[in-house]
């Protein structure tokens, strides 16, 4: 169907990956947080758009990645690199496991609880991290210095978010196409016929949730090695930012579309490096104002946009045709 | 937290402390609560934006008594003052989301309620602050159990205008147009009533009790930019514990949520009060929803 | 007859102060079609939802197969061979029919890793002829969601068959048909009984269809079984006349 248009734009899309940087050196760094997004907007789809379960508290995920590699590398006497691996590696794990403990729980709650209850979760979190002394408390965690320059650092992790970006692309696209894909889909438009048609509703749901917690967790490790410093509220947990924007980014681009949170979260990013550039002191009220203004205007996204369209060109051509 | 546990067993007059105040300050999250479960229940809307309400509330009362005003008029002025805005958000955001499914008009509210939480810090700064009321402190029992005065003030205040709130609902002609469009929109519709008028007047009220009850906090506790959040959250609470339309039950679960809240901050330490709301936020979710699978159901 | 495949003993159901279903008990054999009639109202919902487990049920018992399903939940009771269609169509609307087809594949041996293969030739195969055989194979590739209420309705058939059942309780299965293709689909009911093995118990309002295709028929009446018997038996039965006219 659209398989051979998917991996033209996926080739395209490596191409100008990797080209980029080496175009662009002043923005590696800009680049390496838009594959972050893309992460961020790919992941969170996995729930929301695809399976219907609208999670506020995704950042959960995010923050116990941040801070596993962060304590891994102070704790674990590796070098650098080793400690980032080890550290990557435990924070996926422990990020499923949490997924694991919590999914049986929390994805009983369906429509609206679920969004507030994980809301709920991810806020929870921030003030746990804020509190606990082992982990820095409020104070936060400073991340061990990269061996080699400024430039080479920020090389190295666009590589790695781009890698991780792209593997996330790859590893749902096969996802969705399997029946995995088709259960979680059933589940969103109709959960009680799933059910009573015996699918495995909860294992399936469980298993999307440990998705989506794994490549949070790998972001979470490597974005806050990257930044360099974890804030409990601004970076690790960070849901009145990076939390609802990963929400906003795959509405923006189009809910339950593979390319769609890839489009929101390029444009999005876009838009708020503009913001940041241009309304000192006043983006984040702008940025509020945008999700309010996306929300309520664009619901769709840019894809069901797509998709409305090109149906009404459809109707318009069988209409000529008629 | 041992330690402080041990310290509350030795002086359970501390307990009664902890407790008496966190009674005050629930009849304040019952406010809100009460508010939430009116949006709620009548226009299918769950606020998110709702503690910044609050908030908000909170900073003209500050601001109108650093202007001058004797603070015990900033209730009403806060409350006129948030009633139009709400009137003017219903107008503007609300009125385009309430036919939509509940996703979009969380994510529409919680968008506002960033913006609201960006603006306050632009335009209040983001320090503590607080009102002094000129009121005294209430010693009881030797000294051992304080409560300030304006805390027992904002009780009373808060309690009134729940009455007053519920007397309005139940006899006034406006009050029983928000119930009819509450119970079936399209036939509340078909028997004259504007329904569109119903909502503005609902989401008014629900702004002015968030700002009567921000006032209320500003003099007796404090407020900050970024606190709006775990007002919302507490009056979710609130509402899931109580139901809609049961007012006994959020006054009383209002009352709870203080008390409970209070000890487990005095317990866990203060740092972690917060978390233990939110918590206990998902806790009461995930519980309700067991109780309610065991027979075979969900929460709806 | 064979033994009975399902056996409801006395399950009572109230919602509030409204008996549903007051000690209602029936039995279907194996192999067999059963109606279930009865005026609006009756309760015959109401059954279909205890016996699958949508609801829990006040007093009583229900056995599927000779175990004991009544405190089991619905995925675990679609799981044995137990499938209900809705009477308000229940389907997948944004996804295609053919997908809601190949989702509705048999879950009793559904192993986790399963889940992450495509699906098979032959599961599409199927899939596709059980749909050109509700007359939905052109439609293959649309959203179910903008299928008329009708089609809607033999899709969800379908799928119920692509589950390949046990038994399979049907809701009114022609309500909301084009009336030229009853008969067909009352022709696919015993094609479906006689060929795939599936036992059917079948709501219907339509006397007409119902009375042709059940062995045997139960008609219910404000929550309680009123007669039993064969189409014969329940045309003649005054309680029956009685209950539709009203005078009670």
């Amino acid at each position: 169907m659209s398989g051979a248009r998917d991996w033209w734009l996926m080739a395209a899309l490596l191409c100008v990956g990797i080209v980029a940087p080496f175009l662009f050196p002043a923005l590696v760094a800009q680049f390496a947080f838009l594959w972050l997004m893309v992460v961020f907007a790919l992941s969170w789809d996995v729930m929301g758009g695809q399976m219907g379960y609208n999670s506020f508290g995704n950042i959960l995920f995010f923050g116990i990645g941040c801070y596993t590699t962060a304590v891994v590398q102070r704790d674990f006497g590796f070098d650098y690199f080793a400690g980032l691996g080890a550290g990557l590696g435990l924070s996926g794990l422990i990020g499923v496991g949490a997924a694991l403990l919590i999914g049986r729980a929390i994805l009983g709650l369906r429509g609206h609880y679920f969004a507030i209850g994980t809301l709920g979760l991810g806020i929870a979190a921030a003030e746990i991290a804020g509190g606990w002394h082992y982990i820095g408390a409020g104070a936060g965690m400073v991340t061990p210095v990269f061996p080699g320059g400024v430039d080479t650092r920020n090389l190295f992790f666009y590589g790695l978010l781009f890698a991780l970006a792209g593997s996330c692309f790859i590893f749902l696209r096969a996802l969705y196409q399997c029946r995995f894909g088709m259960a979680i889909n059933a589940i969103r438009d109709n959960e009680d016929k799933a059910e009573a048609m015996g699918l495995h509703t909860l294992r399936y749901k469980i298993t999307a949730w440990c998705v989506a917690a794994f490549f949070l967790a790998l972001a979470g490790g490597l974005a806050g090695n990257m930044i360099g410093f974890i804030d409990p509220r601004d970076v690790a947990f960070a849901g009145a930012t990076y939390g609802v924007w990963m929400v906003l980014m795959a509405v923006l681009g189009g809910k339950g579309t593979l390319w769609g949170p890839v489009l929101g979260a390029a444009i999005f990013h876009l838009v708020q490096e503009l913001f940041w550039t241009y309304l000192l002191g006043w983006q984040r009220v702008a940025l509020g104002g945008l999700i309010v203004l996306i929300v309520v205007f664009y619901p769709q996204g840019i894809m069901g946009w797509l998709r409305e369209r090109r149906a009404g060109h459809a109707v318009r051509d069988g209409e000529a045709q008629a | 937290m041992i330690a402080n546990l041990e310290l509350l067993a030795g002086y359970p007059v501390l307990g009664l402390d902890l407790i008496l105040n966190g009674l005050l300050i629930g009849a304040v999250f019952a406010l809100a609560a009460y508010g939430m479960a009116l949006v709620w229940g009548v226009m299918n809307i769950i606020n998110i934006v709702q503690g910044e309400l609050v908030i908000l509330g909170g900073y003209i009362a500050w601001a109108a008594v650093g202007a001058g005003v004797p603070p015990l008029l900033c209730v009403p002025l806060a409350a006129f003052a948030l009633g139009l805005l709400g009137w003017g958000l219903y107008g503007t955001v609300i009125r385009r989301i309430i036919e939509r499914d509940l996703f979009i008009s969380i994510l529409a509210t919680f968008g506002m309620s960033i913006l609201l939480q960006q603006l306050m810090n632009q335009v209040f700064g983001a320090d503590v602050r607080t009102v002094d009321s000129g009121f005294g402190t209430l010693s009881l029992m030797g000294g051992m159990v304080t409560v300030a005065q304006v805390k027992l003030f904002a009780f009373g205040l808060a309690l009134l205008t729940g009455v007053g709130l519920w007397l309005f609902l139940s006899r006034a002609r406006l009050g029983q147009a928000i119930r009819a469009t509450a119970q079936n929109p399209r036939a509340a519709r078909v028997l004259g009533i504007d329904t569109d008028r119903t909502y503005a007047a609902t989401y008014a009220l629900n702004a002015a009790l968030c700002g009567a009850a921000g006032s209320l906090v500003v003099m007796a506790w404090t407020i900050h930019p970024y606190i709006g959040l775990q007002y919302t959250v507490r009056a979710f609470m609130i509402v899931i514990v109580a139901g809609l339309g049961n007012v006994a039950g959020v006054v009383f679960s209002g009352l709870g949520l203080g008390a409970l809240e209070n000890l487990a901050g005095f317990v866990l330490g203060a740092e972690f009060q917060v978390a233990f709301v939110f918590l206990l936020m998902v806790l009461v979710l995930i519980v309700r929803n067991l109780i309610l699978s065991r027979r075979r159901s969900y929460l709806r | 007859m064979s033994a009975p495949i399902l056996s409801v003993e006395n399950v009572s159901k109230r919602f509030g102060g409204v008996v549903a279903n007051d000690a209602v008990s029936l039995a279907v054999p194996e192999g067999a079609i059963i109606g279930l009639i009865g005026p609006n109202g009756s309760g015959k919902s109401t059954l279909f939802g205890s016996i699958v487990g949508f609801h829990p049920v006040d007093g009583g018992s229900v056995r599927f197969r000779g175990e004991e399903i009544t405190r089991y939940r619905v995925p675990k009771i679609a799981r044995m061979g137990l499938v209900r269609t809705f009477q308000q169509t229940h389907i997948y609307g944004q996804m295609s029919c053919l997908a809601n087809m190949l989702i509705s594949i048999p879950q009793r041996q559904e192993r986790f890793l399963a889940s992450f293969r495509r699906p098979k030739g032959e599961e599409i195969e199927r899939a596709e002829s059980l749909l050109a055989s509700v007359g939905l194979w052109e439609k293959r590739q649309l959203a179910a969601g903008e299928l008329s209420f009708g089609q809607q309705k033999l899709l969800e058939f379908a799928m119920a068959l692509m589950c390949e059942p046990r038994l399979l309780l049907l809701d009114e299965p022609t309500a909301g048909i084009n009336p030229t293709l009853i008969n067909g689909l009352v022709a696919q009911l015993r094609r479906a009984n006689a060929e795939l093995g599936i036992t059917l118990l079948v709501i219907e309002h339509n006397m007409r269809v119902i009375m042709n295709l059940a062995d045997h028929l139960y008609c219910m009446a404000h929550g309680r079984i009123l007669a039993e018997g064969d189409a014969e038996a329940i045309r003649a039965d005054q309680r029956v006349i009685d209950a539709y006219l009203g005078a009670q």
